[in-house]
């Protein structure tokens, strides 16, 4: 199954050459990543969306921690979680297909951020399934760019990762 | 007071009580060799090449309790460590390595002499630091020191710009290391080792398997104690040679997949297995799924990541070994195993590899010969093939830090450097390498080494004419298709001669005891000892790659 874990790294150069080095080498997989400071300027969090059984879990979270700039690392699959991600797409949008991509947009609560004469673009956020949603639907008007952050996640209530 | 950079490396490393280091000048460290020339308190070892300077810090280390220091230049200087620092990653050895750079302003612009030396040796180091601000190195030093030499030990690199050696701050040092991320944990959970106490009571036919971890976190003492009282009988890994003396009725060698009989077919029968400091590396389990099937395993390591990566364990414990063995040892009574001992003694008596007569040398024989009349005594290091599986089997060592070989990485070319920084580390010692003709050319350089510094090492050379261990595959497992496993040798004493070492070639067994004999009595300079020894003798006993422990080739 699929895990978003949680890793606080210490804000120093080359943390993240060594924290994607260790999956590359140890051969795990990286499905998702998203990187950025936390509230404290010296700690970043990395989070990264990996696949695998417990024991491969248990192998990465002690392999992480093994790497002296990790501070902590957490598994946000065993707690109750908020998880987003945020895309951009531009999506090709004639004056005949304009007003269905709209209101497809605020069925989805995303925002149109862009306007040209033959395209729009949207912003989404959420979890990765409602993107993977909203992207569907608006293949066959034509995506002509598409980004995406990977995930981003925090636990809900008191609890911390 | 003001330093440069240069000086304040220096400074630190008298700070950490570093007695030698072993390097290789070249265009970034010679403000740092500058500072060495007038610094009478650290010795330094000039190698012939860089890889070379790591295995002579990791013999060094090794043998000593000490951390071992290397300093290379910077591009081809560091990445000539690579080798070194991954053999020392691979045996958790203890090493600070210091790298010159290229000036931080031309870092990144592919100049001259550079190479991304933080990044080649991330996955191969403990960790690495880039100093790129003089007023960090002295935390860095401490930091680097600190890191390689406590938890599980391991390799730490320093990359030091020729800019910041040049750059002068004021020299603070800093008290205290405190790194809040690395935090290793020494004492075991309680209850755990409660659990422990009580499963090593409750075994009818307990067995210990000792690591490396048990050299490192010396705690061989406190082994010997649990065995001795609970009758406990004892096998080791290639890096736990030492953890327990050999000669001791309740050792049983080493085991795996070179292992004695007796060791294997303990693992295969023992109800409760004691690793600890142990890794269950493949060469050790064969099938890890039918490795000790009929035991719980206690699990004793310092590093986490080890529990449970290749053999679950039933009741791990994360700690140092020598804290963890002291605390279960209080909860312990003595008691006998009178049963399970016989059934030992049994298997020790029912088995030895078999044995040719006739005139040729065996290379059993040399080994036989130098534990003989080193009586069991010397400091042995050695290379990496056949030579040292027999060197293991044979050479029984009693006390921890007199053995020096490369286990996880298996490095041809460790012996010779290795035994350089054994020797430096260890001066009125006895310290005797075992090689064999391919491992000793991939390094042979380091010969004028040990003569520069009268170094008064004892090389025998198990010359067969062949990379052995290779040659022993192909004929087991390729249809004896020998493909360039053959080697054309020069004339080794010959070769040792040119190089100012003291040199004999010994033919037949007759002339080994006056060869030995020769060789020890030289104090000045390294004798090298070519022994044409049969080149189709196999190591055995010889567990096939993935097979079980009881599918042992006897003979």
């Amino acid at each position: 199954m699929q895990h978003v874990i949680s890793v606080l790294v210490e804000n120093r150069p080359r943390v993240l050459a060594r924290v994607a080095s260790l999956f590359a080498r140890r051969g795990y997989n990286i499905e998702s990543l998203a990187v950025g400071p936390t509230h404290n300027p010296s700690v970043s969090r990395i989070t990264l969306a990996v696949r695998g059984d417990e024991d491969i879990l248990e192998q990465i979270t002690k392999q992480l921690y093994k790497l002296i700039d990790v501070i902590k690392v957490g598994d946000f699959t065993e707690i109750n979680f908020v998880d987003r991600e945020l895309a951009l797409i531009k999506v090709s949008a004639p004056a005949a297909n304009r007003s269905e991509i709209i209101q497809i947009t605020e069925v989805f609560r995303a925002r149109v951020v862009d306007v040209g004469e033959r395209n729009l673009m949207i912003e989404v956020t959420g979890p990765p399934a409602k993107i993977d949603a909203l992207q569907q639907l608006l293949k066959k008007y034509g995506i002509l760019e598409l980004t995406r952050t990977g995930r981003i996640a925090l636990a809900r209530g008191a609890q911390a990762l | 007071m003001k330093m440069n950079g240069a000086r304040i490396m220096v400074e630190m490393l008298k700070r950490e009580g570093v007695k030698a280091v072993f390097g290789y000048p070249g265009g970034t460290v010679i403000d740092l060799y500058d500072v060495l020339l007038e610094t009478d308190d650290i010795s330094h070892t000039l190698v012939r090449h860089e890889q070379g300077a790591a295995h002579a810090a990791d013999g060094y280390a090794r043998t000593t309790g000490k951390v071992g220091v290397c300093i290379a230049t910077s591009g081809p200087g560091a990445t000539n460590l690579v080798t070194g620092l991954t053999n020392a990653y691979m045996d958790s050895v203890p090493l600070v390595a210091i790298t010159g750079q290229v000036p931080t302003r031309l870092i990144g612009k592919d100049s001259f002499q550079e190479a991304d030396t933080t990044g080649i040796t991330m996955p191969i180091t403990k960790h690495n630091f880039l100093v790129t601000h003089v007023e960090e190195l002295t935390t860095v030093v401490r930091q680097a020191f600190h890191i390689a030499s406590t938890g599980r030990p391991g390799p730490v690199l320093i990359d030091l710009p020729k800019d910041v050696q040049g750059a002068e701050t004021e020299f603070v040092y800093p008290e205290k290391v405190d790194i809040h991320s690395y935090k290793p944990t020494y004492r075991g959970h309680a209850r755990q080792t409660i659990l422990a106490a009580r499963a090593i009571r409750d075994a009818q036919r307990p067995l210990f398997y000792l690591g490396g971890g048990v050299i490192s976190s010396g705690a061989t003492a406190e082994l010997f104690e649990v065995a001795e009282k609970c009758n406990i009988p004892v096998t080791y890994t290639l890096m736990g040679k030492g953890s327990f003396p050999e000669t001791h009725p309740l050792a049983l060698g080493w085991l795996g997949m070179h292992g004695t009989y007796s060791a294997n077919k303990a693992v295969m029968e023992c109800d409760l297995l004691i690793a600890v400091g142990a890794r269950f590396d493949d060469r050790v389990t064969g099938n890890t799924a039918t490795f000790a099937r009929k035991a719980r395993i206690i699990h004793i390591d310092i590093d986490p990541a080890e529990i449970g990566k290749n053999v679950k364990a039933d009741y791990p414990i994360v700690g140092d070994a020598k804290k963890v063995i002291h605390e279960i040892n209080k909860k312990l009574e003595p008691s006998k195993k009178d049963e399970w001992l016989a059934t030992i003694k049994k298997w020790k008596n029912e088995y030895s590899p078999p044995r040719r007569n006739g005139e040729i040398l065996l290379p059993s024989r040399v080994v036989e010969e130098v534990y003989r009349l080193t009586r069991g005594k010397a400091v042995v290091v050695t290379d990496v093939g056949q030579h040292q599986m027999w060197a293991a089997q044979i050479y029984k060592v009693d006390h921890p830090r007199s053995w020096a070989s490369s286990g996880g990485l298996g490095t041809m070319g460790y012996g010779l450097p290795a035994a350089v920084g054994a020797q430096t580390g260890n001066p009125s010692s006895t310290v005797v390498l075992f090689s064999g003709d391919g491992s000793i050319l991939m390094k042979v350089q380091e010969l004028v080494t040990a003569v520069n510094y009268r170094l008064p090492i004892k090389i025998f050379v198990l010359n067969n004419c062949y990379l052995g261990m290779v040659r022993q595959w192909q004929e087991c497992f390729y249809d004896g298709r020998y493909s360039c496993t053959h080697l054309e040798n020069p004339d080794l004493a010959g070769v040792a001669r040119a190089f100012g070492a003291e040199a004999l070639t010994v033919e037949k067994a007759e002339e080994l005891e006056g060869a030995v004999k020769k060789a020890m009595s030289v104090k000045d300079r390294p004798t090298l000892v070519d022994c044409r020894v049969a080149s189709d003798e196999n190591v055995l006993p010889f567990v096939p790659p993935g097979k079980s422990l009881d599918e042992m080739i006897l003979g």
